[in-house]
């Protein structure tokens, strides 16, 4: 016996829910699959979330017991040495009152658990433990449903959105986007580290409810175009860091041991001290850019959230476009039911929503970013190291005139990152986020 | 905190047969020089026998896929464990 519906959707992430929802709501018989034992088991990400996508979905989620950990109310970005490093932050009360919710952690395994209850509440429904192996296609080529690894595990649907995430076994198998190259994606750890609620409060100046998010460039990466990130949640800390896959091969780094030097890191060690390390998780991220978005449309399927490459590295926005990419998908399948067409062409308008939202005009705005880090080493090397110890100096008080430290720590940086390639790397830097 | 206590820390539901397997390990000791596996991944899954042959723990896999597309033969065969079984996280 083969189950059918009207809508197939493999992976209960973002993506994925988002779109059930939608389609739900709408009456629309949708299933979901999802390999893990329940959604978000397997699911990860840096830790924040963001409330205007979510309410684009569920409005009024904040009622709805939505596992909320903190509210960001100051993000700080440090730019960090070996021994130190430069901070900048930014708090602002209008997120603690108007704008509340606008960014906030969570904990994926009780987030996506809860967001598709939202989905199952409108009628989705949601099959876990279930891993689609592979894509059906009738006679003519079209795909017709998603063969699964149950006993009799076929299921078949009118059209198929592929909203299974970055790493897709499944994509490489069918062939219905390419598989990413190493260098466009990156490899990201996680750990969990538990402290108790005020210490986190006291130790980050915020209330109970309130949280910060740091986001940390320089040399803790190692030399590697990458970046690390300690999120607030209610009783833990998100500790990340992540590098280009292909600079940890050419670096031969160990992702475990990078964590391990990141968390004796000076800055970042006063502010896990004393914590409990609870998990341990890996993941990629979709690093590849603008340039590197599959083609998200074809006869019966559309594809969607980090599976389309859909991420922006500079702001760290993932889940949010994961989830109006699978809102835009679900509104462009709403369409095609109605016209009964599920070609290519009929499709083909989920591409120019996408262009007309947000998510492709920020990855296109910020196309040139990837290559601009896969150019400027420097950034990650040398750079973070002579600006460490120009500040070092300039604020050291030793009787030395200030007229020699300077002219002392413009010939260090110099010696390192020669003037002409500060030059390029400022014009490169402002090129590519204009 | 070495990578065994931090694979501890996690919740595993470990099915019977592996989900990874190196194809031809001839290539891993022939033509591959500088074995990425052994060390770009965040579980340490590949290690290295006595022999020279690389073995593939795949109990405490994180299934981010990074030997799969990081092995310069792609002499790794990788599948998702079978729905339901793999690592389990507990936060996320």
């Amino acid at each position: 016996m083969t189950e059918s519906c009207e809508v197939a959707i493999v992976g209960a992430g973002p993506a994925g829910i988002s779109a059930a929802c939608i389609l739900a709501d709408q009456g629309v018989e949708t299933v979901v699959l999802e390999r893990g034992e329940f959604p978000g088991s397997k699911n990860i990400s840096g830790g924040v979330l963001y409330g205007h996508d979510l309410a684009g979905i569920i409005p009024d989620f904040a009622r709805q017991d939505c596992p909320i950990e903190r509210n960001i109310v100051e993000s700080r970005v440090w730019y960090a040495s070996d021994e130190g490093g430069f901070s900048l932050a930014y708090r602002d009360a209008i997120f603690k009152e108007e704008r509340r919710l606008n960014v906030f952690t969570v904990g994926r395994a009780r987030f996506d658990r809860w967001f598709a209850r939202q989905a199952e509440k409108k009628g989705a429904l949601v099959v876990c433990g279930t891993l689609a192996t592979d894509l059906l296609r009738n006679k003519a080529g079209r795909l017709g449903g998603v063969r699964t690894d149950r006993e009799l595990g076929d299921l078949k649907a009118r059209v198929i959105l592929l909203a299974d995430g970055i790493n897709s076994p499944l994509a490489a198998k069918t062939g219905f986007r390419p598989d990413p190259a190493p260098e466009h994606v990156a490899l990201a750890v996680k750990e969990i580290i538990e402290l108790p609620e005020e210490i986190i409060s006291e130790r980050f100046n915020v209330s109970d409810e309130d949280g910060v998010s740091i986001e940390i460039l320089g040399s803790v990466t190692r030399g590697m175009n990458g970046v690390g990130a300690l999120y607030t949640n209610k009783k833990s800390l998100s500790l990340v860091i992540g590098g280009n896959l292909r600079d940890f091969a050419e670096l031969k780094l160990k992702p475990y041991e990078l964590i391990e030097e990141f968390k004796a890191h000076p800055m970042v060690a006063s502010l896990i001290k004393d914590g409990v390390p609870r998990e341990y998780m890996a993941h990629w991220l979709p690093e590849g850019g603008y340039e590197h978005v599959p083609r998200l449309f074809g006869d019966g399927y559309l594809i969607a959230g980090d599976s389309g490459m859909l991420f922006n590295a500079l702001h760290r926005e993932g889940s949010n476009m994961a989830m109006v990419s699978g809102k835009l998908a679900a509104e462009t399948i709403l369409q095609a039911l109605k016209k009964d067409d599920f070609s290519e062409e009929s499709l083909s308008i989920y591409q120019e929503k996408l262009k007309e939202s947000f998510v492709l005009k920020d990855l296109k705005k910020y196309r040139r970013f990837p290559g601009f880090l896969r150019k400027h080493r420097e950034i990650f090397t040398d750079l973070p190291l002579s600006l460490s110890m120009a500040a070092r100096d300039m604020l050291t008080v030793d009787g030395v005139d200030k007229k020699t430290k300077q002219s002392r720590s413009w010939k260090m940086i110099k010696s390192k990152t020669p003037l002409l390639r500060l030059a390029r790397l400022l014009f490169n830097a402002w090129r590519s986020v204009k | 905190m070495n990578i065994e206590d931090k694979l501890f820390l996690n919740r595993f539901q470990v099915d019977d047969t592996s989900h990874l397997r190196i194809v031809d390990p001839k290539l891993c000791l022939e033509e591959c020089r500088d074995q990425p596996c052994l060390y770009l991944c965040p579980a340490r899954v590949y290690t290295l026998e006595q022999d020279g042959r690389i073995n593939a723990a795949y109990e405490g896999c994180l299934e981010c896929g990074s030997c799969r597309i990081g092995c310069p033969e792609l002499n790794i065969e990788w599948r998702f464990p079978r729905g339901g079984y793999g690592v389990r996280h507990k936060f996320g």
